[in-house]
Parts: structure tokens; C-alpha cells; sequence
């Protein structure tokens, strides 16, 4: 997700810094390259793997992958982690997207679930267009890609009367911080928009200060939800519901049900019960994020 | 009158920088919100500077001048106090988020800063004694109030934004306007007798 940049240390380090990720960058082929309005897109190809990256001479790290001879095998955690809320929502029918990238998430579920409608919000058009072009996302008859700013269409769609059962929340990748859906009155409207028995995947922050506020700003919002961290992958995400979570005993006897028809995605969800947590790691005295207060991009930093 | 001119342009960019955060619950965080915000402000600021200078030909005088910093203040309650009363409405009519933004802006901040524009040229006249001195005191004028601007902007979006909520970084930049209007409202009444003085000898001259 995030790699921080370097923060003026001495000239050496930053040289360094740019030979080792020129010598990276030299092992992967790029195969496209372009300036869009929010961010600088690269797109990669090592051998098989071919990967989207956002702002690259700032230092992120890939945001999606995609195995050009495997498409249906998701190449990273945060990915397949995304579809651990199906051991909430066994069969979702109205999923909503926020934030596109390679379209991978957004795939998986059309093939998952075929009669599912599926709505992809992505205020990035040229993402949609390099999604498309590299990585072999293309809509459905039951999926539409809106682009638009994710606080606005959902809130929207909370004035009409909208509902979906599935939400997944992966627009904090990059060095773009959208603060505006950090915040409890977004969280809100997010609820909203749920169906009694929806649930909610957001990939969020999982180092800096930034974890401590949004966790705190989740639990005000939801009152309790899991929390999805793997020992290899770097991202937290956030599982939530309307309803008070269930029993694990549930979450195990879903997996068992599920884990055959996402095994050729790559996802180990026989694994992922266990590693739902609802302990409290995080510093409970941070302020909540509000539309009053939500400064994530200065947060992100310390 | 340095000082004064300073915190107009502070306050400028102080809801200038708040003012995409408080439209993004609306109109959301992309690039053309910042384009409506910044439009309205060049816009407003250009009216404010025409009104301003045109004002300036009339008896100017310090409590008109103190008058643009209440009004300012005043006019800037309502992004305080009834923003979503305003921003709900053209989020429902309007669609696209571009003209949403755009039109939110006007209701919000067109009207105090247009009178905010109006205090660099009005002190202007105030500081010029002689036409001579006229482009250096504009120059000064300008120079002190863009300082301002930069300040509030790196200490809105460095800092404020840190350790305050939007409202109450709003109240502030009130309070600072009152206070500036408080300030030349002391140095007017202070310099006034001179001032007659001035206006007697200049009535004479032209009798």
C-alpha cells in the first residue's frame, strides 16, 4: 500500500534510495507509463507478473498484480484478504467497490458470483482505462464502473434509497490520503447504504498514527468489528457489520463451506477465521475522525 | 495598518485552504473542487478589489475601513454556522460535482471574500499621504497582506488543521477580524483630530 519517501536524510541515503529502486524498477519491463490527474501511472512486467504502480518515483510500492497466464490466482494479501467478509456475507447480491485499481477485486466477485450487480466507483478515469488496456478487466452486464469521488456516491446513494451487502473500501492506496472518507459522518453514510446483514471490508492504514485514529473512529462507528491482519502483508483491514459480530465458531463453520470455491483465486480462508481479532491494539485516547478533524495526511507522517 | 493588512490576507487563506474540507463531505476531495474553490476566490477577490478602490475615492476613512473587517466577519458566520443548510440543497439539484462545488463556493465564500479584497486597495489610499509615495505604499501594502496569505496558508494546512476542528479554525480567523476592526477603530479615533486637521488645511487650500 504505502511506503513512505525518503524524508531529507543525508544526500547518500537519497542517492542510494534511487539506485536501488532504479535497479528494481530495470528488473521489471515497463510497459506503460502516464500522468494522470491525481497520480503518476506505471504499469510493469516481470516475466508472467505484470503490475500497476502509483507514483513510483515517490516510492510506492505495486498497488495491484495480476499473473498474465493465471488471471484468476489474486497475487497479494490485501487482495484475497478483501474477500474474508464473505464468512459474514456468505452470498452477496449488490456489492459496491470504492476505488478500482487493477479491477481484480471487482473480477473475483463477477466470476464468484454471476448474478451479483456490482458497482465500481473509481474517481480516477485513467485508472479505469489502464485497468481495461493491462489488466484485463472489462464490465459485465452486471457491473457498472462509475467515475466519481466515493463520499459523494455514497451519499447519494444513501438519499435514494440504496442498499448493498458487500462494501469494500480500497481507496487509501497511494500517497493520496482521501481525508474525507476517513471520517465518522462518512462512516455513517456508509451504514446507510447497508442491508441489515451487509458487510463492510476496508483496507485501511496499519502503521503510523493514523491506524490508532481509525481504529478509534471504526469503533465508534460500528461499535465492534474484526480486525484482518496477516504477518505477511503490511495492510489492516477493518471487517464490519450492522449487527453485533457473529460467534467464531461461525466464521469457521463459513470458511469450511466457502474455501472450495476460492481456492483457484489463491485465497486461503480456512486461515482467516483465526486471525479475525477483536482485541484492542491501538491507542483508545486518539480523537475520533470527524469532517471537523481529519487531518490523516499529517497523521500518516508520525 | 501593516498589521491589519497582514491578517486580512492570513484570514484569506485561512478559509481559502479550509474551504476544499468543507466542501468534500458534499462535493468530495477531487481536483476540480480546489478548481471551484479557486476560482471563486480569484473572483471574489477581483470584485472586492474593483469595490475597494472605488470606495477608496470616497471620503476615505478609517471607520469604513474597519467596517469591511466586521463585514467580513459577519458574512463568514454562515460557513460556520450553516454549511450543510447550504451545501444539501445543491448537492441534491446538481449532479455533477464540479458545478456542485462550484455554486456551494459562491453561497459560501463569495461574499466575504469580496469584502476581504476590498482592504488592500482601500489602505492604500489610507497610507498615501503623496502621490509620489503611492506605488511604494502599494507595493508595502501588497507585500505585507501576501505575506499574510502565506502564512495562513502554511499554518492552516501545516498546523491548524492538526490541532483544531475546521469551526474552530474558522472562529479564529472571526475573532482576528473583530480584532482588527478593533484596532483601527483605537488608531482612528487616536489620529482623528490630526486627520481633521489635515482635511481643514486641504478645504482651505482648495477654498
Amino acid at each position: 500500500m504505502q511506503t513512505k519517501g525518503p524524508k531529507l536524510p543525508g544526500l547518500l541515503l537519497v542517492a542510494a534510495l534511487l539506485l536501488s529502486q532504479s535497479s528494481v524498477l530495470s528488473a521489471a519491463e515497463t510497459i506503460h507509463e502516464e500522468r494522470s490527474k491525481y497520480r503518476d501511472i506505471t504499469v510493469t512486467q516481470t516475466g508472467d507478473r505484470r503490475c500497476l504502480l502509483f507514483n513510483v518515483h515517490r516510492g510506492d510500492r505495486n498497488q495491484t498484480c495480476v499473473m498474465v497466464n493465471d488471471r484468476d490466482r489474486l497475487v497479494f494479501d490485501y487482495t484475497r484478504m478483501s474477500f474474508a467478509g464473505l464468512l459474514l456475507k456468505p452470498d452477496p447480491q449488490r456489492i459496491l467497490v470504492i476505488g478500482l485499481g487493477g479491477g481484480s477485486i471487482p473480477l473475483t466477485f463477477a466470476d464468484l458470483f454471476p448474478t451479483a450487480e456490482i458497482d465500481i466507483v473509481e474517481i480516477d478515469e485513467a485508472v479505469v482505462r489502464v485497468a481495461e488496456e493491462f489488466f484485463f478487466f472489462a464490465e459485465t452486464p452486471n457491473m457498472s464502473v462509475y467515475v466519481d469521488d466515493g463520499r459523494p456516491f455514497i451519499k447519494r446513494a444513501g438519499i435514494r434509497g440504496q442498499s448493498y451487502d458487500y462494501v469494500v473500501l480500497d481507496a487509501f492506496s497511494g500517497d493520496y490520503i482521501p481525508e474525507h472518507m476517513l471520517t465518522l459522518e462518512f462512516l455513517e453514510e456508509v451504514k446507510r447504504i447497508m442491508t441489515a446483514d451487509g458487510v463492510i471490508v476496508a483496507n485501511t492504514f496499519s502503521t503510523s498514527r493514523l491506524y490508532d485514529h481509525e481504529s478509534v473512529t471504526y469503533q465508534h462507528a460500528f461499535s465492534d468489528f474484526y480486525n484482518f491482519k496477516l504477518p505477511s502483508s503490511g495492510n489492516r483491514i477493518i471487517i464490519a457489520r450492522l449487527d453485533t459480530l457473529p460467534p467464531r465458531s461461525e466464521l469457521v463453520d463459513q470458511a469450511q463451506q466457502l474455501y472450495v470455491s476460492l481456492e483457484k483465486y489463491g485465497v486461503p480462508l480456512l486461515e482467516y477465521p483465526r486471525r479475525l481479532s477483536t482485541r484492542v491494539d491501538w491507542d483508545m485516547s486518539r480523537r475520533v475522525l470527524t469532517d471537523q478533524y481529519s487531518p490523516g495526511n499529517l497523521l500518516q507522517d508520525n | 495598518m501593516a498589521g491589519v493588512a497582514f491578517i486580512g490576507g492570513f484570514c484569506i487563506m485561512t478559509i481559502e485552504m479550509l474551504g476544499a474540507r468543507i466542501l468534500s463531505p458534499y462535493f468530495g476531495g477531487s481536483l476540480s473542487v480546489w478548481g471551484s474553490i479557486i476560482t471563486i476566490f480569484m473572483l471574489a477577490l477581483a470584485l472586492g478589489y474593483l469595490l475597494g478602490g472605488r470606495l477608496s475615492t470616497r471620503d476615505p476613512n478609517g471607520m469604513t475601513f474597519a467596517g469591511f473587517f466586521i463585514g467580513a466577519a459577519v458574512f463568514s458566520l454562515p460557513v460556520i454556522l450553516f454549511a450543510d443548510a447550504i451545501m444539501e440543497p445543491i448537492f441534491l439539484a446538481i449532479e455533477d460535482p464540479r458545478y456542485g462545488s462550484l455554486f456551494a463556493a459562491i453561497f459560501l465564500f463569495f461574499i466575504p471574500t469580496s469584502i476581504l479584497g476590498m482592504i488592500s486597495p482601500y489602505s492604500v489610499r489610507l497610507m498615501v499621504e503623496t502621490q509620489e509615495h503611492s506605488g511604494h505604499m502599494a507595493g508595502l501594502l501588497y507585500f505585507i497582506s501576501t505575506l499574510g496569505s502565506a502564512a495562513g496558508t502554511l499554518g492552516t494546512s501545516f498546523y491548524f488543521v492538526l490541532w483544531f476542528e475546521v469551526n474552530q479554525i474558522l472562529w479564529g480567523a472571526v475573532v482576528a477580524l473583530i480584532a482588527a476592526a478593533g484596532i483601527i477603530l483605537v488608531a482612528h479615533h487616536a489620529t482623528t483630530p490630526q486627520a481633521l486637521k489635515q482635511d481643514k488645511r486641504y478645504a482651505n487650500k482648495r477654498a
